[in-house]
């Protein structure tokens, strides 16, 4: 590996645009605990959605195109923030080192460019983070004591299976990483609910009726904000709860974690202000 | 005087009919020797309008191959067309009236079939400038204005990249969008420019210019070498 101090990091294009806050928060902690993340020299997108279609590998070219990047740049590991990314990427890779046939193919097709061996690993951050604990709590300055937060992982992180990046029923990751941070955790037994997901675009009645169901809970259950990782969901959780009563913060984790390093990053493009509370609660003045 | 070589004949298809050419000629040149008259598909000669978009297969070749006809040579058994024209829509907008600082994405607002894009790479196998299509159309598609604006800089909007793109991106007009945009609100202001349109406004050069009109070839090649501004550039 050339990053022995730091990850090859993928961002996506929502993290470029939408969800900049996420890519500033983790980039922050990251450094903070240091092992930063270089982005790539070049990348592509990973396509948002993991095609369904039987005849499909001319949607897997992208995904791959990013793998050869890695590949080329004499990485083996790549570190992703946004859920979709990570799922498209780590099931597109998985299927090129499961089906030597179909990395054949993508091979003959991707002929201006080096063969993809079908060496480099993906990996989410929250995968790294989970293997730094005793660092993380090592560098909390401020322990977010009395925030109370409840989980969410949607669907991308944990499934299918075989990608999962914890136990798909029961995960833990999260509420291992804000107990790390001093964060109150509140249970969420609808953390691997659906948001509502690309609803937004076009039946934006059914991602509201989630919403509802979802943030209730939370706030039913004493929660003061909800964190999660994946931009969709940030934006589904957050822009959607003007059709609800409610009216919390929707934290991307990494927020939370800089909040603990003392680091005030990110939270500048949320619909709901997350600063209102943090004031309240005398986190922020 | 040794005796000019007679040149070797070769085989090209225009159109299905085939011709006998000298080898060594352009495309373009081969056309016309063929007896073919340009009315479109023809323009600088030089490899900068991009009007002469021409699509061709080698013998023995299954690719497709696309290329500017003043630039090519032709190859005994090419298979060839001229393209008069590349049909393909524009967004219109006011460049003074969008804002990249306030929006996201406004490569995308204008250009959303981007998203369309499933990185096959045909509009870069496809150019003939060599440029970086997908890599800039990737780039559009992460609001990255800058660096969709600096790979195609290179670009002469043939539109042969439009033509065979599976997604129907409209590759040039966005290019040429982004790098609209990086002009007026990414890149820095000259500071010689503003002071060089002050001196135009204010008719400072109006003298100089009507001693050049009248003078000689030869005369305005003395002024050209005594020259003080872009001296061996």
């Amino acid at each position: 590996m050339i990053f022995m101090d730091g990850y090859l990091y993928y961002p996506g294009c929502t993290l470029k645009t939408k969800a900049s806050d996420y890519e500033e928060s983790a980039m922050a902690i990251m450094e903070a605990l240091g092992k930063p993340l270089v982005e790539m020299d070049n990348w592509y997108c990973c396509g948002a959605v993991q095609s369904l279609t039987t005849d499909d590998l001319i949607h897997q070219i992208a995904p791959i195109r990013t793998m050869c990047c890695a590949q080329e740049q004499g990485e083996k590991v790549l570190v992703t923030l946004c859920d979709m990314c990570y799922n498209v990427l780590k099931q597109a890779n998985q299927r090129m080192k499961d089906q030597p046939d179909d990395l054949d193919t993508m091979n003959d097709f991707l002929d201006e460019d080096p063969d993809y061996l079908g060496e480099v690993e993906v990996y989410h951050l929250f995968e790294i983070l989970r293997d730094m604990k005793k660092e993380i709590s090592k560098k909390v300055v401020k322990p977010l004591n009395n925030l109370k937060i409840t989980p969410y992982y949607g669907c991308m992180l944990l499934r299918p299976t075989g990608i999962a990046i914890d136990d798909t029923e029961d995960p833990k990751i999260m509420e291992e990483l804000l107990g790390q941070i001093g964060v109150d955790v509140i249970d969420n037994p609808k953390r691997t609910e659906c948001c509502g997901s690309y609803h937004t675009v076009n039946r934006s009645d059914i991602v509201e009726k989630r919403v509802e169901d979802l943030v209730a809970r939370a706030v039913e259950d004493g929660a003061d904000a909800i964190a999660l990782s994946c931009p969709l969901c940030q934006f589904n959780l957050d822009y959607h709860q003007r059709t609800t009563d409610y009216e919390i913060p929707i934290f991307y984790l990494t927020e939370l974690i800089a909040l603990a390093f003392g680091l005030e990053v990110g939270m500048k493009k949320h619909w709901v202000d997350p600063k209102k509370m943090l004031k309240e609660k005398n986190i922020l003045k | 005087m040794p005796e000019e070589k007679e040149k070797k004949m070769i085989d090209i298809y225009v159109m299905g009919r085939r011709y006998k050419v000298p080898e060594g000629l352009t495309i373009m040149t081969a056309l016309e020797y063929a007896g073919y008259k340009y009315v479109r598909g023809c323009g600088c000669r030089g490899g900068f309008c991009g009007a002469c978009s021409t699509v061709y297969r080698n013998k023995e070749d299954y690719k497709l191959k696309m290329d500017l006809a003043c630039q090519t040579a032709v190859e005994d058994g090419m298979f060839l067309v001229q393209l008069p024209f590349v049909p393909s829509v524009r967004t219109m907008y006011e460049v003074d009236e969008v804002n990249p600082e306030k929006d996201d994405n406004i490569l995308l607002e204008h250009y959303p079939e981007i998203a369309r894009c499933v990185s096959c790479n045909t509009c870069t196998k496809a150019c003939p400038q060599d440029i970086e299509v997908m890599d800039y159309v990737q780039a559009s598609l992460r609001g990255d204005i800058d660096r969709a604006a600096s790979l195609s800089f290179d670009c002469i909007q043939c539109g042969l990249c439009s033509i065979r793109c599976p997604a129907d991106i409209k590759h040039y007009h966005l290019a040429q969008e982004a790098r609209r945009l990086k002009g007026k609100y990414i890149d820095t202001l000259s500071k010689q420019l503003k002071e060089r349109v002050k001196e135009l406004d204010d008719y400072v050069y109006d003298e100089k210019f009507k001693e050049l009109v009248k003078m000689t070839k030869e005369e305005i090649k003395k002024v050209y070498d005594k020259r003080e501004f872009q001296k061996g550039e």
